[in-house]
């Protein structure tokens, strides 16, 4: 720890019993909580446990309810991200706050007080990110950048007003595992230096390797504080979620069977000139198994979801070969008609309709297991399936009759992929299964693709969780630039591997030069 | 044809292209940070009409422009507290302003219909005026035919050069991230949107007040809407508006040209009416289709209602 090294002992930050109360929720209740100077502070929680409204409460983005902020020492009241950026307080969104119409050094001018010549703010930009090992491009438009390049951006914008008090909301959910690293690097000279840090993240593991102390949120509420060098990942996940982490069985190897999913050189020019263009994609799913595929976002895993799903079908019909029968050119529909089902990343608009009730929605796709009678619903049929989702799936709600949108993220996450699996497809696209579900609910869908696997169904995953992938696959591929990298038993891999092909380095032998360049 | 009538066919152009630009740079900057005001016809009705009856009574054709211009933000504001205030559709809020400001301007202008302004003087530019061809065209004009070059000069390096520039664009692009940065969002909008209101005034005095110059119900005729399709197909970019509205002035004043010039031609004087409209839009497609100028221009959050979060 370097927090003890300096004199001066009064916390660069303290909070006490700082509530806000949304008109539905109750976002943070009394909550305290003390960050010296050159601490890595985290604040662990699931998803929806107030982490985010928190930062934003200190940022000065929303304001407090109740409660009193000091800052070093002194009480004040933010007012607005201009107050405290003045105070010395820089924020990194977790969605990122940059313009992607507009360059790096119009970017960081735009967050920098007074009318800074861009010039001499490009070369302090080099400056910055060369002592920090942030290497940007001040002159690129920020859309044609990475997301690992966009943090950077972020960071260096940040750096450039000398913060003390660096927040960093889910900073890695986007990066591979050298960026990563390279990030803790980073972190670990500015705390040196005696920047203090608060880090966001619900990944245990992180916080373990990174952070000096630890405040566990739950529901709102400062569920306690500790060490984590001293905590293990177990000790910690029952502070977070109240209980142990249930651990998914995976039932080893069966001997796969019968191949559901193939594609053959699937190739799609991408319409929009930010997307990307998948390039000869060569995969198959075989009966039985889970195929995963990793990748950092916006490396082709949507333009592929829409060629798989047929919501853009291709021309050569024959790319894509869904349970024998060529569906390149079939819409959805026709798809679905052979035995494919589908989970998009988006819940709402794309999974679900959102102002229709869960049983309705429950009909959109369930509708051709029975639900039908010479092209009448069968009422009670389907509100009997929506039922069944609802029970087996653990979706909190008011009831099968209300509407989609009235579910969180993570329930109505939970409801779509029931009604997926309750259909028993032959084959299952699954696009981010876990995505915004907390740690428990996570295990239990994650748990329950292993089943629908045993039973004999296909199964491709894409998702960017590498954990998420190492735990339920047992093919992975990787995904970058709309190029597929071959598919590798799980035991004949692993994550650092995996990770250097995240870059689009499968060719390549020496992973050593690849990290830098994500 | 001899070198007058091709002269005065580009001095018409120019004439007949500066109230487009005028109003379409405007309704540029408001779009630029987000706000769809589909009211520019209405608010040049109400500039017009304003313009006209104050040069009328005052006999100062310059305070005739401060009218057109004032009313123009006066129907700017309306619009304004509708939609970033009241968060109301900017789509539909636009539709009633125009509708509004057209039928209004008519209401106002009943006792104005048979009055004639004396026609104002231009200003001649000594020595560059004496070139032949162009030199009428481009240095003998009216006084707002200069400021629509100085306003397009002003507004290419307010938008790329200027901090201010910078902001509204960021404003446009993603209100929320703005807002998130510190920058006041909807405050920017309003002012951007009064400047469009302000401009479309200005555009409509010069129909009435310089152009005509008369007042007659519906003289704006859909010049409102050439210069928001302007906007649009222009890419949001100030220069592509300006060579689009000289096109369309062009078109208009070589159709007029050929309608009056009693040449032979079996085409319906209807189909050279709309000529202008025609060819404004299909060329300004044309130079519009590239996707990726589009991504980098449009502001992405353009029509949409930002509300900073409490």
């Amino acid at each position: 720890m370097t927090s003890d090294t300096d004199g001066d002992q009064t916390p660069r930050l303290e909070l006490h019993g700082i509530t806000k109360i949304y008109p539905s929720v109750i976002a943070n209740e009394d909550v305290s909580l003390s960050v010296k100077r050159g601490e890595i502070h985290a604040v662990l929680g699931e998803n929806g446990a107030g982490k985010s409204t928190l930062m934003k409460m200190i940022y000065g983005v929303t304001k407090a309810d109740a409660g009193e902020m000091k800052w070093e020492g002194e009480v004040v009241q933010v007012e607005n991200p201009a107050h405290a950026r003045s105070l010395g307080i820089g924020m990194v969104f977790q969605h990122f706050s940059l313009f992607e119409t507009l360059n790096v050094v119009e970017n960081v001018a735009l967050a920098l007080p007074g009318n800074p010549d861009l010039k001499q703010l490009a070369d302090q930009i080099t400056e910055v990110s060369n002592r920090y090992g942030l290497p940007v491009d001040p002159g690129r438009l920020v859309h044609a950048l990475s997301v690992g390049e966009r943090q950077r951006v972020e960071i260096i914008r940040c750096l450039l007003q000398n913060p003390k008090l660096l927040i960093m909301d889910e900073p890695t959910s986007v990066l591979t595992p050298q960026a990563v690293r390279k990030l803790f690097d980073t972190l670990r000279q500015l705390a040196d230096e005696g920047c203090s840090i608060l880090y966001i993240s619900h990944k245990l593991d992180e916080i373990q390797e990174l952070c000096h102390v630890a405040t566990v949120l739950r529901d709102g509420k400062v569920t306690g504080d500790c060490i984590p060098s001293e905590e293990t990942p177990k000790s910690m996940a029952s502070l977070m979620i109240g209980k142990e982490l249930p651990v998914p069985e995976h039932s080893g190897s069966s001997e796969p069977g019968e191949t559901r999913l193939q594609l053959n050189r699937l190739s799609k020019a991408s319409d929009d000139p930010f997307g990307t263009s998948l390039e000869d994609i060569e995969l198959e799913v075989r009966s039985g198994e889970i195929l995963g595929i990793a990748g950092v976002s916006g490396n082709g895993q949507q333009e592929l979801l829409y060629a798989l799903s047929g919501e853009i079908p291709v021309n050569d019909a024959d790319s894509i070969v869904i349970c024998g029968t060529p569906s390149g050119r079939d819409l959805p529909d026709q798809r679905r008609g052979n035995g494919m089902g589908f989970v998009p990343e988006e819940r709402l608009g794309r999974g679900a309709v959102p102002r229709m009730s869960l049983t309705e929605n429950a009909l959109l796709t369930a509708h051709r297991a029975g639900m039908l009678k010479r092209g009448m619903i069968q009422f009670d049929k389907i509100a009997t399936f929506a039922s069944k989702c609802i029970e087996d799936f653990n979706v909190k709600c008011g009831g099968a009759e209300h509407a989609a949108n009235s579910l969180s993220g993570g329930n109505l996450q939970k409801f779509i992929m029931g009604r997926e699996i309750l259909l028993t497809p032959k084959l299952l696209v699954v696009a981010q299964p876990t995505w915004g579900v907390d740690v428990g609910a996570a295990a239990f869908i994650r748990q329950e693709l292993i089943d629908l696997r045993n039973q004999g169904t296909a199964i491709l995953v894409i998702s960017e969780e590498l954990e998420e992938l190492f735990e339920i696959s047992d093919r992975i591929a990787v995904i970058a630039d709309g190029r597929i990298s071959p598919a590798k038993k799980l035991a004949d891999t692993n994550i650092d591997e995996i990770g250097v092909w995240m870059s689009g380095m499968w060719d390549q032998a020496t992973p050593a030069e690849v990290v830098a360049h994500d | 044809m001899d070198s007058s009538i091709l002269s005065s066919i580009l001095f018409a152009t120019i004439v007949a292209g500066t109230p487009l630009i005028i109003v379409a740079l405007g309704q540029l900057i408001a779009e630029k940070s987000g706000v769809l005001n589909l009211g520019a016809e209405g608010m040049m009705a109400m500039g017009a009409i304003a313009g006209f009856a104050v040069t009328l009574h005052s006999g100062n054709p310059w305070l005739g422009v401060l009218a057109g211009m004032a009313a123009g933000i006066a129907m700017s504001f309306i619009f304004a507290v509708v939609v970033l205030t009241l968060m109301a559709n900017q789509v539909a809020s636009g539709l009633a302003l125009s509708i509004l400001g057209v039928g209004l301007s008519a209401f106002i202008g009943k006792p104005y219909e048979s009055e004639i302004l004396p026609t104002v003087g231009a200003i001649r530019i000594p020595l560059l005026a004496d070139l032949p061809i162009i030199g009428d065209a481009l240095f003998n004009q009216q006084a707002l035919v200069y400021f629509s070059w100085a306003l397009f000069a002003g507004i290419t390096w307010f938008l790329y050069r200027s901090r201010p520039g910078l902001i509204l664009r960021a404003v446009g692009e993603s209100p929320s991230s703005a807002h998130s940065i510190g920058y006041h969002a909807i405050k920017i909008r309003y002012l951007a949107t009064l400047f469009g209101g302000a401009m479309a005034g200005v555009g409509g005095a010069f129909l009435s007040v310089f152009y005509t110059p008369l007042w007659v119900e519906g003289m704006v005729s859909g010049r409102g809407w050439i210069a928001i399709a302007l906007v649009v197909f222009a890419t949001w970019r100030p220069f592509r508006v300006l060579v689009g509205a000289y096109l369309f002035g062009g078109v208009m004043v070589v159709q007029l040209f050929v309608q009056g010039s009693g040449l032979e031609i079996n085409i319906p004087s209807q189909f050279l009416s709309a000529l202008p409209y025609l060819a404004t839009i299909v060329v300004l497609v044309i130079i519009s289709r590239d996707q990726n100028t589009v991504r980098l221009n449009a502001p992405v959050s353009l029509g949409q209602p930002f509300r900073p979060e409490a």
